[in-house]
């Protein structure tokens, strides 16, 4: 479900929606989801000083509250 | 994901193609896109004609995308929520409502201003430019704003009476804007914001 949702974070923002690949690195105690996107979709989703992957991050974390893991986003280039 | 309507149809020319899709969807022409796939050829007396092929799409409203996007946001977040959209011209007013809706609002806010940033760059995606969209959860923001307006009065009471400015805790725009409306008529002080983003602050003082 936070895949989901990082996922759908991150495609309404970009210019090539097909191009978003998300994987998530799991560990007992905490998940990180890597985004990559098309390399010219790279500063929609980080943003003017990490704006926006900082609102990601904001909104990703409310929603795993419930799930009570440390949850981490990363934009990988 | 959103889902987008479009015909083909056509026509002996372009323009008739258009106009034979534009009656199928039953909209007017500003509200779609239209791709031509093919020109189509007159021919001669109709010999070797081919008809004209146009693709026409129906554009989402601003308020149809930004339905279709937070509905899948509270729905990959797990919260069972419901949303009121309402616009004035101005804005674009969003006001969710549901027993699991405080978790969207955050600490001061937070969450809720995130998501607002990010819906607002999503409807920005769908081109042209349009209102603004502002979230609401169960009325937070009204509540918030009536809090920081009377902090700000008792603030600047308190400014005119010992002459010492006030410095306000970081805020974000939309909440230093709160501030400054709040006193932008008051007769005894002045407001300025200072410092830079996220630690940007209202700061008041007396009016000399």
């Amino acid at each position: 479900m936070l895949q989901r949702l990082v996922e759908i974070l991150v495609t309404g923002l970009v210019e090539h929606p097909d191009q978003v690949r998300i994987t998530a690195v799991e560990t007992p105690r905490a998940v990180t989801f890597e985004v990559r996107v098309a390399d010219s979709d790279m500063g929609k989703v980080i943003g003017r000083r990490g704006r926006v992957a900082k609102a990601i991050r904001t909104v990703v974390k409310a929603a795993a509250v419930k799930d009570g893991r440390r949850v981490m986003v990363e934009f990988m280039s | 994901m959103t889902k987008m309507k479009s015909v083909e149809r056509s026509g002996r020319t372009v323009d008739e193609a258009v106009a034979l899709a534009l009656e199928a969807l039953g909209v007017p022409s500003d509200r779609v896109t239209v791709e031509v796939l093919d020109e189509g050829k007159g021919g001669f007396l109709g010999i070797g004609a081919r008809p004209a092929t146009v693709r026409v799409t129906l554009k989402e409203s601003r308020s149809e995308r930004v339905e279709a996007f937070l509905g899948d946001v509270f729905e990959a977040m797990g919260v069972g929520v419901r949303m009121e959209i309402r616009e004035d011209g101005e804005y674009i007013h969003v006001d969710i409502t549901g027993q699991e809706a405080g978790i969207l609002i955050g600490h001061h806010g937070q969450t809720l201003d995130a998501l607002q940033y990010l819906t607002n760059l999503v409807a920005a995606r769908s081109g042209r430019q349009g209102p603004r969209i502002l979230l609401d959860v169960e009325g937070y923001r009204k509540r918030r704003t009536e809090t920081l307006t009377n902090l700000a009065r008792r603030l600047a009471d308190r400014v005119v009476r010992t002459g010492e400015r006030a410095v306000l805790e970081p805020m974000s725009a939309q909440e230093r804007r709160v501030i400054h409306l709040a006193l932008s008529d008051h007769p005894g002080v002045t407001t300025t914001s200072e410092g830079q983003d996220p630690f940007r602050r209202v700061v008041i003082y007396k009016k000399d």
